[in-house]
């Protein structure tokens, strides 16, 4: 794997370190480097610059409106949709500039899979709905090798005992835990490199969000998965690396276990000890 | 009376003046109905389906004529209305800010309060009088200029309340746009299109202006595109203004079936979404 070049971007009034993870002596999958954002004349993100590694968690936190969903959904450019929206800066994976312009969106979302804050699977049947992926991109050659990897996506989504009699009924009728994996049962199917989660278990109870958690943990073997999380005890319990986010700007980004316990920034420390948002 | 008793009683007055214009509303419906079937049913037989009309003196005689040429005018104006009304209505909700789309919209609610008698005038004068001939060809199109706008606009009011959560859905798993709109969004909207799609067919079969001077009436049996062709709504008509007891008779049958083909269509519109609805468990 190419590790990107260190960053070329003055990162003002914060320790470097603690603003982009570069003290890890890891592997990169995914740099991002000075990157800002627009909604038309508004600005989202601030000159964000980070390294996020393979096979770990990354959790963003931050309060509402501090720029972290829209920072995951530049990573694989789902705000391209966003009339008037303008990006700034680089984003690499695995050292290729997914903004450059022969990149084709449509290839780029195909690895790098996402799952959305409200469970939204497709008004069809559960099998259906997983397969949908593998249809559009000509995954499968076959039934036999569609409905193998089917069954693949929903065992890693620890999801099949529960519906494999049921895979031709309505994929609405299930409950909303069982709708959100299926939702992570349809991204892996077209077996990306990496997951983004825009707070999955927000909507959910307790049981269905610690059955997601789980499943973050078990997924992290595979894939490189970045998790948006409005809860502080999720990105503590799931995540290897936290950044927290203020107002658009990233504040500092380290190791959970010394963000929750020793960051380097005051505003950090009083976020994570709740003392604000 | 104390302030809240006062209160409780105006409350009901309204509610019951609510209830009393509701029943007003349904009040000529109801005459019409009563009428229609009372006076249909008596000459409502299996003959009137079966039949050909016969010459004035003689009782009994049935619509097929006409029967037949309403579907066939109807299946021609879904066959020009269906594709173009829901690809506009695609069109218009995949682009709803665009000056094109609302000239679009602008249009098509144009188009929607033009007089039938204006559509029939046009159809006659770019179908009709080019070949100097009424056509079924030229009823269809006049019947389908009508439907455009309705399944059009039906379309694009459906597709906007689909969720942008589901089109994100799609493209995050790398669909393309299109491919998205077409195996996403469009499935998820459908039951109701189908709706709108069954009920501007209702609509249209009840027309009667904009088919005087295009399809015209036909005394025989006809399954020619290029021949006039008979209807119920111009039968019906016929019928009613002429002197004949019997002819009378046929006009109420008429009348009833063409009643009950437009109920039976909304019974359907509703059977077909209530059907799609459950396979999407809700």
């Amino acid at each position: 794997m190419a590790t990107p070049p260190a960053p070329a971007v003055k990162l003002p009034a914060l320790k470097p370190a603690s603003r982009t993870g570069d003290h890890d002596p890891g592997q990169v999958k995914i740099a991002v480097d000075g990157l800002s954002f627009f909604y038309g004349e508004k600005r989202a993100l601030h000159d964000i610059s980070i390294r996020i590694h393979p096979n770990l968690v990354t959790a963003f936190i931050g309060p509402s409106g501090c720029g972290k969903s829209t920072f995951l959904r530049t990573l694989n450019r789902m705000n391209d949709i966003v009339p008037g929206a303008r990006v700034e800066g680089k984003v690499r994976i695995d050292g290729d500039d997914i903004y450059a312009d022969a990149v084709d969106p449509v290839a780029l979302r195909r690895r790098v899979g996402m799952v959305f804050q409200k469970s939204n699977p497709f008004p069809k049947s559960i099998f259906e709905n997983v397969a949908y992926g593998l249809r559009i991109n000509g995954m499968a050659r076959d039934r036999a090798e569609l409905t193998g990897r089917v069954e693949e996506s929903l065992r890693q989504a620890a999801l099949w005992d529960e519906v494999k009699d049921r895979l031709h009924e309505s994929a609405l009728a299930m409950s909303g835990g069982q709708q959100q994996r299926l939702c992570i049962a349809r991204a892996l199917a077209v077996r990306p490199d990496i997951l983004l989660m825009d707070e999955p278990a927000s909507a959910l109870d307790p049981i269905a969000t610690q059955r997601i958690e789980e499943l973050v943990y078990d997924l992290k073997k595979s894939y490189t998965i970045v998790i948006v999380t409005h809860n502080m005890q999720q990105a503590a319990r799931v995540s290897d690396y936290t950044a927290f986010f203020w107002l658009g700007k990233l504040v500092e980004y380290d190791r959970t276990d010394k963000m929750f316990t020793a960051p380097a920034e005051k505003l950090t420390e009083d976020y994570v000890t709740g003392r604000f948002g | 009376m104390t302030r809240d008793a006062r209160r409780k009683l105006l409350s009901r007055l309204f509610v019951g003046a609510c209830a009393l214009a509701v029943l007003l509303a349904l009040i000529p419906l109801a005459f019409v109905l009563f009428f229609v079937v009372s006076q249909g049913i008596q000459a409502l037989s299996v003959t009137f389906f079966t039949h050909m009309p016969v010459p004035v003196g003689e009782t009994g005689g049935g619509m097929l004529n006409s029967i037949v040429g309403t579907l066939i005018l109807t299946g021609l104006a879904a066959a020009m209305a269906i594709p173009i009304g829901v690809i506009s209505g695609i069109y218009m909700s995949e682009y709803p800010g665009t000056r094109f789309t609302s000239a679009v919209r602008f249009a098509a609610d144009t188009l929607n309060g033009v007089p039938s008698i204006v559509i029939g005038v046009f159809a006659y004068g770019v179908a009709v009088l080019p070949f100097k001939q009424f056509s079924a060809l030229a009823g269809g199109l006049a019947l389908g200029i009508m439907m455009i706008p309705i399944i059009a606009r039906t379309t694009e009011e459906l597709l906007l309340l689909v969720p942008g959560a589901m089109r994100e859905g799609a493209l995050a798993l790398g669909a393309t746009r299109a491919r998205a709109v077409f195996t996403v969004i469009v499935p998820s909207a459908l039951p109701g299109i189908i709706t709108g799609v069954v009920l501007a067919l209702a609509r249209v079969a009840g027309e009667t202006a904009p088919l005087l001077f295009t399809s015209f009436n036909n005394r025989f049996f006809t399954s020619h595109l290029t021949q006039p062709i008979s209807s119920i709504t111009v039968q019906v008509f016929t019928y009613a203004i002429s002197p004949y007891e019997d002819w009378h008779r046929q006009a109420w049958a008429g009348a009833l079936v063409l009643v009950t083909f437009v109920l039976v269509c909304s019974l359907l519109a509703r059977f077909a979404t209530a059907r799609v609805a459950r396979l999407r468990g809700q």
